[in-house]
Parts: C-alpha cells; sequence; structure tokens
C-alpha cells in the first residue's frame, strides 16, 4: 500500500489533504510543521547553491520519509522549481530511501494529460471524475481561505482582542477538513467570514500601509521569511499581499496579459513571478501604500533580476522598498534590527 | 553615427559570428568591448546588484564601459528554442534590466520560438531600425548565417577529432561565457592547455545530435543550455578521462542539472565555481591534484 506525503507551504497543507485523502485510497502521510530540525536536514543534503525552497522542501520529505511515506508529491513554477523533483528524488535515493518524487508542473505551465499520468502510476484505481469534482471543491476552498486571509491581513494589526482573528482561522481549516461538498463548504466559509468580520478592530484613520512583494515560496510559507506578517502586524502596519495560491494559479496569466498591454516600464516577462512583482509594484506606488517590503529567498534569479527594475520604478515614485533575503540561516534578530529601522522611517515619513 | 556597441559578455559568446558579419556586411560601424580586465570587472561589480551571478556582473561590466562610446547598444533576449528548450531566467530578464539602467537608444531582438519568433525576424527589425533596406539585409543575412555556419562546423570537427587524441582528455562542462571569459574560465584553460592536457568543450557539439542524449541523464530537464552539455557528456562519456565542471557563483541551473549529472557519472569530475574574489591559486592546487589522479589512472 502506498503513503502519499507532500511538501508545505504555509497553510496549504489543509486543501492538499483534503484533495489527496479523497481522490485516493492510499493512506495519507500528513507532513510535520516546518522546524529548524527540517531545515538541517535539507541543508545537509542539498547541492551549495540552490535556492532555499529545495532545502526545505528537501528536509519535509526526509521528514515524511521517516514517517513511512513512499509517494512524495512535488509541485513546481516557472523558474528550476520546475526542476526540483528529480534531484531531489535522487537525493533520497542516494540516502537509502525508497520513495518516488512526482513532479505535477513542469517549466510552470500544468500539463493534463502529465498529472492524469502520474497520478494513474500511484493508483490504478484512480478515477478521472473524482479528480475533477474534488479538484473544483478544492479550488474553492483555496480561494476561500484566500479570501479570509485577504480580509485578516488588512485588520489584524488593529484587533481589540489579540489573537481573535487567528483562532477562527484555524477552527475555519479545521472545519475545513472534513468538507463534504460544494454547500457544506460554503456554508462553513460564510458562517466564518461573517464571524471574523465580527471580530472588533480599532482602525486608526490613516495607518501605515506596506506591501509584500516577492518570491512565492518565502511569501507564502511564514517559517521561511521569520514570521514577516505577523511582525508587520504586531507594529499596527496594514498589509498588503498579491502572491496567493488563487493568484498564482487562476488569476495570474489574465492580469498579467491586461498589466503588459498598457506598461512602458518592462517589455517581456522576467520568468517566474519577476515581471508580476514589477506591476504590483506599480500599483502599490500609485495606491498610496507607504512602503514595499520585497522577500525571497537567497539565490532565487528571476527576482534578482527584477530587483533592479523595482527599486528604479520605487524611487521615480519616492516609495522606500526595504529588500531582504531569506536563507536557511538567516538569523532573526538581523532582519528585525532592519524592519524595525525601516518602520521608524516610515514613521518619520508619515508625520513629516 | 550610428555605431553599435556589442558587450562581451553572454549573449555575445553564441552570436558574435553572426553579429559581426551582419554588420560588416551592412557596413554598420561597431565597437566590441575588450576582453574582461579589473577595470571592467570593477565596472560589473559597482553598476550590479550584488547578488547577481557572475556572468551578469561582467556583462554589467562590459555595458557600462561601453556606454559612452556608442550610439546603441546590442542588448537580445532569448526565451525558449521550442519544446522544453528554455534558457536561464536572467536570459529573459537582461533586455528590461538593461533598458531600466542605462539610458542609451537599444537595439532588442527576442527569440521565442513558441509564439514564433526567430533569429531572422530580429535581425531583420535591427537592419530596419539602421535605416538600410530590405535588400541589404536579406544579402547580409545570409552572409552572416554562412559564415556563422561554416565556422561552427569547424569547431564541432576540430572538438570532435580531439576526442580521439591520445594524450589525456578533459571535456569542460560550462557554458561559452564563463568557458572563454578572461576573468572566468582563461586561466583555468591556461592552465591545463600547458600541463599538456586535449581540452574538449561541450559547447562545441552539434546541438541537434546532443540535445536528445541528455534524456538519458535526467527526464525532466528543460534548460536548453545545460542540455545541450549533458548531452555533451553523454556522447563523450566512453572517450574522455576526466570532466570539469565549471560555473559561475551563483548559476541558477547549473546548481541542479550538474548536481544531478556528478551523482550519476562513472567518471572523475571536479566541480569549479568561480566567484568575483575567489583567486586562482586555490584553483590551483586543486587542478594540479586532479591533473596527477587521471594522469595515474592514464597509464
Amino acid at each position: 500500500m502506498n503513503k502519499i506525503s507532500y511538501p508545505l507551504i504555509g497553510d496549504y497543507g489543509v486543501p492538499a489533504q483534503y484533495l489527496l485523502s479523497h481522490i485516493f485510497k492510499d493512506q495519507i502521510v500528513v507532513p510535520p510543521p516546518i522546524t529548524s530540525k527540517t531545515i538541517e536536514l535539507g541543508v545537509k543534503y542539498s547541492p551549495d547553491f540552490v535556492c532555499t525552497p529545495f532545502k526545505y522542501t528537501l528536509g519535509t520529505m526526509i521528514e515524511s520519509a521517516d514517517k513511512g511515506a513512499n509517494i512524495l508529491i512535488q509541485l513546481g513554477g516557472g523558474c528550476r522549481y520546475g526542476y526540483y523533483a528529480e534531484l531531489q528524488e535522487k537525493i533520497l535515493h542516494d540516502l537509502g530511501y525508497d520513495v518516488k518524487v512526482i513532479n505535477l508542473i513542469t517549466k510552470g505551465k500544468p500539463e493534463l494529460k502529465r498529472i492524469l499520468g502520474s497520478f494513474k502510476n500511484i493508483n490504478v484505481k484512480f478515477r478521472k471524475s473524482k479528480l475533477v469534482y474534488y479538484g473544483f471543491i478544492t479550488m474553492k476552498m483555496l480561494q476561500y481561505m484566500d479570501k479570509v486571509d485577504d480580509y485578516i491581513r488588512a485588520n489584524i494589526a488593529f484587533e481589540v482582542e489579540k489573537g481573535s482573528f487567528d483562532l477562527l482561522r484555524d477552527e475555519m481549516l479545521e472545519k475545513f477538513k472534513e468538507t463534504k461538498g460544494f454547500t457544506n463548504l460554503y456554508k462553513i466559509y460564510k458562517y466564518y467570514f461573517k464571524q471574523i468580520k465580527k471580530v472588533e478592530v480599532h482602525k486608526p484613520d490613516n495607518p501605515l500601509k506596506i506591501g509584500v512583494i516577492g518570491e512565492l515560496y518565502t511569501l507564502m510559507e511564514p517559517f521561511a521569511n521569520g514570521y514577516l506578517e505577523k511582525d508587520l502586524a504586531n507594529n499596527n502596519i496594514e498589509i498588503k499581499r498579491f502572491t496567493t495560491a488563487t493568484y498564482l494559479l487562476l488569476k495570474k496569466k489574465k492580469i498579467m496579459k491586461r498589466a503588459f498591454r498598457k506598461n512602458k516600464v518592462i517589455k517581456y516577462h522576467l520568468g517566474a513571478d519577476g515581471a508580476d512583482n514589477v506591476m504590483n509594484t506599480k500599483w502599490l506606488c500609485n495606491h498610496g501604500y507607504d512602503g514595499i517590503i520585497h522577500i525571497k529567498s537567497a539565490f532565487c534569479t528571476p527576482e534578482i533580476g527584477a530587483m533592479p527594475i523595482i527599486s528604479k520604478i520605487a524611487g521615480e515614485k519616492d516609495v522606500p522598498v526595504l529588500f531582504l533575503t531569506f536563507d536557511a540561516n538567516t538569523s532573526e534578530i538581523g532582519v528585525k534590527t532592519r524592519l524595525e529601522a525601516f518602520y521608524d522611517m516610515l514613521e518619520m515619513r508619515k508625520n513629516k | 553615427m550610428n555605431k553599435v556597441g556589442i558587450p562581451r559578455g553572454i549573449f555575445y559568446y553564441y552570436y558574435k559570428d553572426i553579429w559581426t558579419n551582419f554588420f560588416d556586411a551592412l557596413d554598420v560601424p561597431y565597437i566590441i568591448s575588450p576582453k574582461t580586465n579589473k577595470k571592467i570587472m570593477k565596472l560589473g561589480v559597482k553598476h550590479s546588484n550584488d547578488e547577481m551571478c557572475l556572468s551578469m556582473k561582467v556583462y554589467m561590466g562590459h555595458l557600462f564601459y561601453l556606454k559612452d562610446k556608442c550610439d546603441y547598444l546590442l542588448v537580445p533576449r532569448i526565451d525558449n528554442f521550442k519544446c522544453n528548450n528554455q534558457t536561464c531566467t536572467n536570459f529573459l530578464a537582461l533586455y528590461d534590466i538593461v533598458s531600466n539602467v542605462v539610458d542609451n537608444p537599444i537595439l532588442n531582438y527576442n527569440i521565442d520560438l513558441e509564439k514564433n519568433k526567430n533569429l531572422k525576424k530580429g535581425l531583420y527589425d535591427i537592419g530596419f531600425k539602421l535605416g538600410k533596406s530590405k535588400k541589404e539585409i536579406k544579402k547580409a543575412y545570409k552572409y552572416a548565417l554562412k559564415e556563422y555556419k561554416d565556422r561552427r562546423k569547424a569547431g564541432i570537427k576540430k572538438n570532435i577529432k580531439n576526442l580521439e587524441s591520445e594524450k589525456i582528455k578533459i571535456l569542460i562542462v560550462s557554458h561559452p561565457y564563463n568557458t572563454y571569459d578572461e576573468m572566468i574560465g582563461a586561466d583555468i584553460i591556461k592552465y591545463l592547455e600547458s600541463n599538456d592536457i586535449k581540452l574538449i568543450y561541450s559547447d562545441k557539439f552539434s546541438s541537434k545530435e546532443v540535445n536528445k542524449l541528455s534524456l538519458k541523464y535526467s527526464k525532466d530537464i528543460y534548460f536548453k543550455y545545460n542540455k545541450d552539455n549533458i548531452g555533451a557528456l553523454k556522447y563523450s562519456e566512453d572517450k574522455i578521462d576526466g570532466v570539469i565542471f565549471l560555473s559561475s557563483f551563483p548559476c541558477g541551473p547549473d546548481s541542479i542539472a550538474n548536481e544531478l549529472v556528478m551523482r550519476k557519472i562513472n567518471l572523475p569530475y571536479l566541480n569549479l565555481i568561480v566567484d568575483d574574489s575567489s583567486g586562482f591559486a586555490g584553483m590551483e592546487t586543486r587542478l594540479e591534484s586532479f591533473i596527477d589522479m587521471l594522469g595515474e589512472r592514464h597509464e
């Protein structure tokens, strides 16, 4: 009997687990949450200058394999993310694990044929109809999650009773795990979104607003960015983030097409999310945001390419940008000092 | 008057024969930046992002060297060569980076075979932009392409002939913009050649032949130039004594593709990573012991 597992990105483990447990009858191994042990493992067995998500996901894979998983599902993106799977499989084999790593997306393009074929390989009893039905539910679940998160991000800094948002959100995710169908899912979402909106917030008239942009893994996995968003919230700052699973899977193509038609800054795609971040910088500058924080994992090539362009745009519009690079052993304290200085500077500019 | 500046970095090593012959035939004056030296390197480090790869820093150095010496800068963009032959994301972003950091007018073309944009269309556009007639451009393009193909064929022939040599043979797996750059690979090549070793270069193989061979090492790979490199390694596997992987720090595609191959080959190999602060002395020791080891095996 196969045991299936997957690497973690933020809370998106919930929909992933939901989908996999419904389309396969096999056992699902829920990967343990990322800790410093995970990263240690990842760093130890990774090549030197591969980007950090490789190390994180490899660490999680090793931990899942220790728990008995023998099929690991890896997503993939437009840059070298799409090529992780093969090397990770080889590394795991060399370590003596008998596992199979399945890559869903290569070259940034999900090929339906490839995905179906690899699912068939996992289990011969796999049926397409099930994937379609539960796939749509999972998609909806992702959308609901991101909608709730968007609202929370804008308001969490000003909640009167600390922690009330997180409590409700965790409860909602717990309920999402046992969703029975479309209507059930909608009801859960509707109920909790109402509750979340009822949470008392004390928002000042003109709070500091910061947009967070950058590379997708570091943005979406809070452990990888040293709980940056929490830190922002603790300093009473409203947060805006574009990159979510919904954006990457559903909206990206359409939005980028429209954005390219009427911009004069860049002519071509920069690879992965580089162009998106350039466009988002422009949006943030035009919508009165006080500052921008650009975060990425070390050696992320597309973002390095986008950085000079981002700083040029923001420089023209006179919006400060803080560039942060997170590696597997970035010290939290060092980042905190830089963030604090950044907040102070923004505060001073605002009061001037 | 319409002087074109060609930075001696990245794209130059792939397209130099086409560009120079094309501009010669069109009677357009051009200037190529000199071989990379310490001054250019310094300029590059100053004007680029700290985390860019060394090859990019070198390119930026050449760019800023040429900035005031020409009217146009030639910066192409290469996206893909059809099905699963993508390039590194630096190749995609370079035009936009340059156009944002430099004010000079830029001659640009885009190679994106999936969207049907190829070299021919690109060079025609450049010709028109320089005020030449269609007839002139056609003639120049034909001439440039023929020269390029002849030279390339001769290079490949010589490279493959070297595979039959009796001496110790080492395959250099690297990108041409690293191998032949004065500050990145030149010292290593010189040192090896002075030690009486036959060098075979992974970029001098026929791409048509070699590209498919890469699948024997890696199923998923989709980087065109790494595919060619790995295929070249597969092609010459039985005929060489050792492999040297040479990459600039921190090269994205190399970091994964080379690591995968290193875990799969049965040959002695040396993995050299060149940084803007690494001196040759450290390299020399490693090269020396590698050569000694190969020498003993060869006998």
